[in-house]
């Protein structure tokens, strides 16, 4: 299988890199600070290819923190907010759809 | 119920240690994540869009209520309070943190339970008929036989890096209720003319991408060589299966591009090298297992006891019992299926107070057995027909009392975009708005048994191929479009449904879903013609007419 960092990445306006942390499995974003955050609104924000696989091998590195990181497409707003870029995205940040049965 | 024996228990208990070791490792970067997938995946642990997932076995469909009462504990300790039953008798906890699970694992130990063969490209957990041992016409109990293959392939190193999951179902009753010829291997239970126990064994059925149903390889394979024959298959498998391509593994792929001859050709060759071997089984085997399950001291009851024919005059009683109740090979008890489909909830789902309280209500009414059958329901097996009326204000009370089973909002559904990172689209809600749709159960009935399952993506967790209206999600420019399809059936005569048409949106569905069923009303030649027969009587035309006249 191909290493993330292999891959081609196409790049269609704002992205960030996202994955699951570790010990829990939260959804998280890495940082400018190379970190991680469980809020999209920390996240660190790549426009073209070389600035999305430079952060996903920093984030890749770091294989104690987070499994599985990718590069997800995101909006950012007028005012600077950032809006997840589809509905796979919006569900992992806001949770599932339904109502959970408790 | 099957009782463990000391090498089971001690099995389950160093799996649990093992993976508690495991899981410190990882935690402390001593494993790579590459390292560290397959060992999770061995136990049962997932990765999902918000958390980790842990699916948990639940063999043959047999659950104890100390059991269930275990797997609620789980639910409230470290999930979010409830569980979700699958299409291949497992439950999931969809919330579960990495650090917690060797803790929940040890608790599960405790009572016999665990995740081996629930993931990963093994053996997979055997599946059977959720009325195994009480069905009438039965022709005897297929968990017997579960249970040996179960034995045989947990943890056998022959079987535990195959190159795909493998996945076994057994039937002994004339109505396959288990789907097996939708499986790896499927096998009926049946007799020889010298009444000896023996199988028709299928092999290469399946769903997901490409689906097949599974053809019979073998009219009859006599009991003591079940294993023998089934490892003939896994090594023909194990040797030619492609490892090359994940799409191109399993064996119906296999199965298919060599032909069921040639196939069939290569078992019986490899089949004779070993069926003399240590693999025959002796009786002894067969009659240790058989010890193990323990049966209910059934009472010699009337068929119709005084408090059934008075609680017949209320309606709601009667309509539940004439939807959920089915014929016990006893006459004085009942099998009682007990709906997880409640109108608008997600199907499959029970929270923890549930299962405790369906637990306390297997002690009290029957003889503490439940069962978890491949259609998210559960079933309590052994209720006295005199205890009927009392079981159903019970469950009523718990929300559990729908009397839906095997109509049309009795509905399969994975868990979909909500849930899960391979999901292209949502499923739930999807089941939810059809569940409110027909929520009117007299609706519902006039409609008759009529089963809709859906997926959320192409590998067919809902089987959706073999629903009589399959429903599956797709992505396309950036939406949720469904694929519809009609006359597919899971049963004895398993076919997989042809598509309708073109996709339509979410919104879409439900009105598609409607359209279609006034169709099949307008167009059955009498109330007895059951949707799947009217499809498999006109072909999809007719509905294809209704659905996109107006779209």
């Amino acid at each position: 299988m191909t290493s993330p960092l292999q891959q081609k990445l196409k790049i269609n306006g704002s992205s960030v890199v996202t994955a699951n942390r570790t010990w829990d499995g939260v959804v998280v974003y890495r940082t400018a600070a190379k970190g991680w955050s469980a809020d999209l609104a920390d996240a660190a924000i790549v426009r073209n290819s070389d600035e999305a696989k430079a952060l996903l091998a920093e984030a890749v590195a770091d294989d104690v923190g987070a499994i599985g990181p990718y590069i997800a497409p995101v909006q950012v707003d007028e005012a600077g907010k950032i809006l997840p870029g589809n509905l796979r995205e919006q569900i992992r940040r806001d949770g599932v759809t339904i109502d959970l049965p408790v | 119920m099957y009782a463990y024996d000391e090498i089971d228990r001690t099995l389950v208990n160093e799996r649990v240690s093992e993976f508690r070791d495991q899981v410190q490792r990882r935690l402390s970067g001593e494993l790579t994540e590459d390292e560290f997938k397959m060992l999770r995946l061995q136990n049962g642990v997932y990765l999902q869009l918000h958390a980790y997932m842990f699916r948990v076995a639940i063999p043959y469909g047999t659950l104890a209520s100390n059991q269930l009462r275990r797997l609620a504990h789980v639910a409230r300790k470290y999930d979010r309070g409830y569980g979700h039953f699958t299409t291949r008798q497992n439950i999931q906890f969809n919330w579960i943190k990495l650090s917690d699970l060797p803790d929940a694992l040890a608790d599960l130990a405790e009572v016999g339970i665990h995740a081996m063969q629930t993931s990963g490209n093994n053996m997979r957990n055997v599946t059977s008929d959720q009325w195994a041992g009480v069905a009438p016409g039965e022709i005897e109990d297929p968990r017997i036989w579960s249970e040996l293959i179960r034995q045989h392939t947990t943890l056998h190193p022959e079987f535990s890096f195959l190159p795909r999951k493998f996945k076994i179902a057994i039937t002994a009753s004339d109505h396959d209720r288990a789907a097996i010829k939708v499986h790896d291997i499927g096998l009926r239970l049946i007799k020889n003319e010298k009444n000896e126990t023996g199988f028709e064994v299928l092999v290469g059925g399946g769903l997901g991408r490409t689906p097949f149903i599974g053809k019979t390889i073998k009219h009859f394979v006599h009991g003591r060589d079940l294993l023998s024959y089934i490892e003939a298959i896994l090594r023909v498998y194990n040797q030619y299966g492609r490892r090359d391509n994940i799409y191109k593994a399993r064996i119906k792929i296999l199965v298919h591009e060599l032909g069921i001859e040639k196939f069939s050709r290569e078992v019986e060759e490899e089949w004779q090298h070993i069926r003399n071997s240590s693999l025959q089984i002796d009786d002894e085997v067969i009659e240790d297992i058989r010890s193990r399950f323990i049966y209910p001291a059934y009472e010699k009851l009337p068929h119709m006891p005084d408090e059934l024919r008075q609680a017949a005059a209320d309606p709601d009683f009667e309509a539940w019992r004439k939807n959920s109740v089915a014929a016990h090979k006893n006459p004085g008890y009942s099998i009682v299926t007990i709906s997880l489909k409640p109108i608008g909830a997600p199907p499959g789902d029970a929270t923890a107070e549930q299962m405790d309280a369906l637990a306390d209500l297997a002690d009290t009414y029957s003889f503490g057995e439940i069962r978890v059958g491949h259609e998210q329901n559960l079933a309590l097996p052994h209720v006295a027909k005199r205890d009927l009326p009392a079981l159903w204000k019970a469950l009523d009370k718990l929300g559990l009392a729908t009397p839906n089973v095997n109509l049309i909002t009795d509905i399969i559904a994975c868990p979909g975009l909500d849930y899960c990172s391979l999901a292209n689209a949502r499923s739930i809600p999807i089941a939810q708005e059809l569940t409110r749709r027909f929520a009117n159960h007299e609706l519902a009935n006039l409609i008759g048994r009529l089963h809709i399952n859906i997926s959320g993506c192409i590998n067919a967790c809902g089987h959706h191929h073999v629903g009589h209206i399959g429903i599956l999600g797709v992505e396309k420019n950036g939406e949720e479009v469904y694929q519809i399809t009609i006359g597919g059936r899971a049963d004895e005569s398993a076919a997989l449904g042809n598509l309708i048409g073109p996709g339509v949106k979410f919104d879409e569905v439900a009105d598609v879903v409607e359209d279609i069923v006034e169709a099949y009303l307008a167009l059955r030649e009498r109330p007895e013609e059951l949707f799947v027969d009217t499809v498999k009587r006109l072909g999809v035309e007719p509905f294809k007419e209704r659905v996109y006249a107006t779209r």
